[in-house]
């Protein structure tokens, strides 16, 4: 627990000043996907909105898939991470519209995904979802000649792809 | 016409059935016949009760008695499953399992295509989402027939045989049902001729590559689905999926 108030407008706790979304925002780029955990909740583009909320903080998340088990520990993990920094109470909602798109993982996000071996999603999500198919680069060589192995991978989020000249195979994070 | 009330049903119809194809693809974890379709199975299983999830928090709001939507599917009986009668049966070998999720992906595709134009906000939030994941599924399974029907001997009379067996449970797919007709009238619900339609189309285009012969339309059906009137393989997959919840009632991790 950081030293000094809590903040939050609760008995014992001082209300929102200056700085203090900033500081959300910055714990919030130390909370990592627990899947993958080189790129952070912001680099995935789950964060949809910070604010301040009768009180408190209110952090908007949209989950990636419908079923992903990770969404309850990211909740956690993120619930967490503001209480150390000193949030009271902070308060988490769901949000489903509008849905997820591979589209908002940031430029950060994707050199992070591919210096872990997993390719970031190629292209848009619109044209990947009418299925044309993607140009996936090997995340290990950077060959462009892969095939896919498996429309579904290790997690909801992942196909499984092999490269045809280095020969490794890889997790490619579907567009969607 | 009372839209909250009347929404109720047909959303237990949505969330069930996703729900009980989920808890299907689950009976092959550790059985599948490679290690990427028990990814796979595993996968679309997910998404679907994910999807059921977000179906069933909407339906325990509208029926406000108290229950969640782990009550709904933990603590309801058989007769008050509203689930398509297809995702029931069994799986059978590979061909019943992947035919079957394909004719439940293509009618799933385009409905929650229609439900995705909903006037109501929440229900078109849940149905864009879920088109996404629906995408891959369909993806997957329509390529799947065709290279099973029009693959080897084998596997081309594996199909012949897994279609009677499921041929006979598409009616609900393309039948016309008076409650949904009037929620599409309210701009709250698919239209079901226009989704019947499509999903005829998607089975004949397919099949006709997969050389797979497209049955007569099936007959008027003696259970339904929509009162609770299911086979006899409901019972047992509600009694191995709901043994937990129920022997040890609000149990914890």
């Amino acid at each position: 627990m950081r030293s000094g108030e809590l903040i939050g407008s609760d008995q014992g706790a001082r209300g929102l000043q200056q700085g203090d979304l900033d500081l959300a925002w910055s714990t919030l780029d130390q909370v990592m996907d627990p899947e993958v955990p080189v790129v952070s909740v912001l680099d995935l583009g789950i964060v949809r909105d910070l604010d301040w909320q009768a009180g408190h903080l209110q952090v908007a998340l949209t989950p990636t898939y419908s079923g992903c088990p990770a969404t309850e520990v990211i909740e956690n993990d993120i619930r967490q991470a503001l209480e150390q920094a000193g949030f009271k109470a902070p308060r988490l909602v769901r949000q489903l519209t509008p849905a997820w798109t591979t589209d908002w993982i940031t430029e950060r996000g994707r050199q992070r995904l591919r210096a872990y071996g997993i390719a970031p999603p190629s292209g848009s999500s619109k044209r990947s979802l009418l299925g044309d198919a993607p140009q996936v680069l090997c995340p290990q060589c950077g060959s462009a000649h892969s095939e896919r192995l498996s429309e579904f991978g290790s997690t909801a989020c992942k196909a499984l792809y092999r490269c045809r000249d280095c020969l490794e195979p890889f997790d490619y994070f579907k567009c969607i | 016409m009372n839209p909250a009330n009347d929404l109720i049903n047909p959303l237990l119809r949505l969330g069930d059935s996703a729900l009980i194809q989920g808890q299907r693809l689950c009976e092959w974890c550790g059985r599948a016949p490679a290690l990427e379709e028990e990814l796979a199975l595993m996968n679309v299983g997910l998404d679907l009760v994910g999807q059921a999830r977000n179906w069933l928090d909407y339906a325990a709001e509208l029926l406000a008695d108290g229950r969640d939507a782990d009550h709904l599917a933990f603590r309801r009986d058989e007769r008050a499953y509203r689930n398509l009668l297809l995702v029931e049966q069994p799986n059978g070998d590979f061909a019943v399992t992947l035919l079957k999720q394909f004719f439940y992906d293509a009618w799933h595709l385009e409905t929650l295509k229609g439900l995705s134009q909903s006037a109501d906000a929440r229900m078109a939030g849940i149905a864009a989402k879920a088109v996404k994941e629906v995408t891959y599924h369909l993806r997957r399974s329509s390529e799947w027939v065709e290279r099973l029907g029009d693959g080897t001997e084998e596997s081309h009379q594996r199909m012949l045989q897994a279609l009677p067996r499921l041929w006979r449970f598409t009616g609900e797919l393309v039948d016309i049902h008076a409650t949904e007709v009037e929620l599409h009238r309210a701009g709250l619900w698919a239209d079901p001729a226009q989704v019947g339609e499509a999903w005829r189309a998607k089975v004949e285009s397919l099949f006709a590559r997969a050389t797979l012969p497209v049955p007569e339309a099936p007959s008027h059906f003696y259970l339904d689905a929509r009162r609770g009137l299911h086979t006899e393989h409901l019972g047992p997959l509600l009694a191995e999926m709901q043994f937990l919840p129920r022997a040890y009632p609000d149990a914890v991790w």
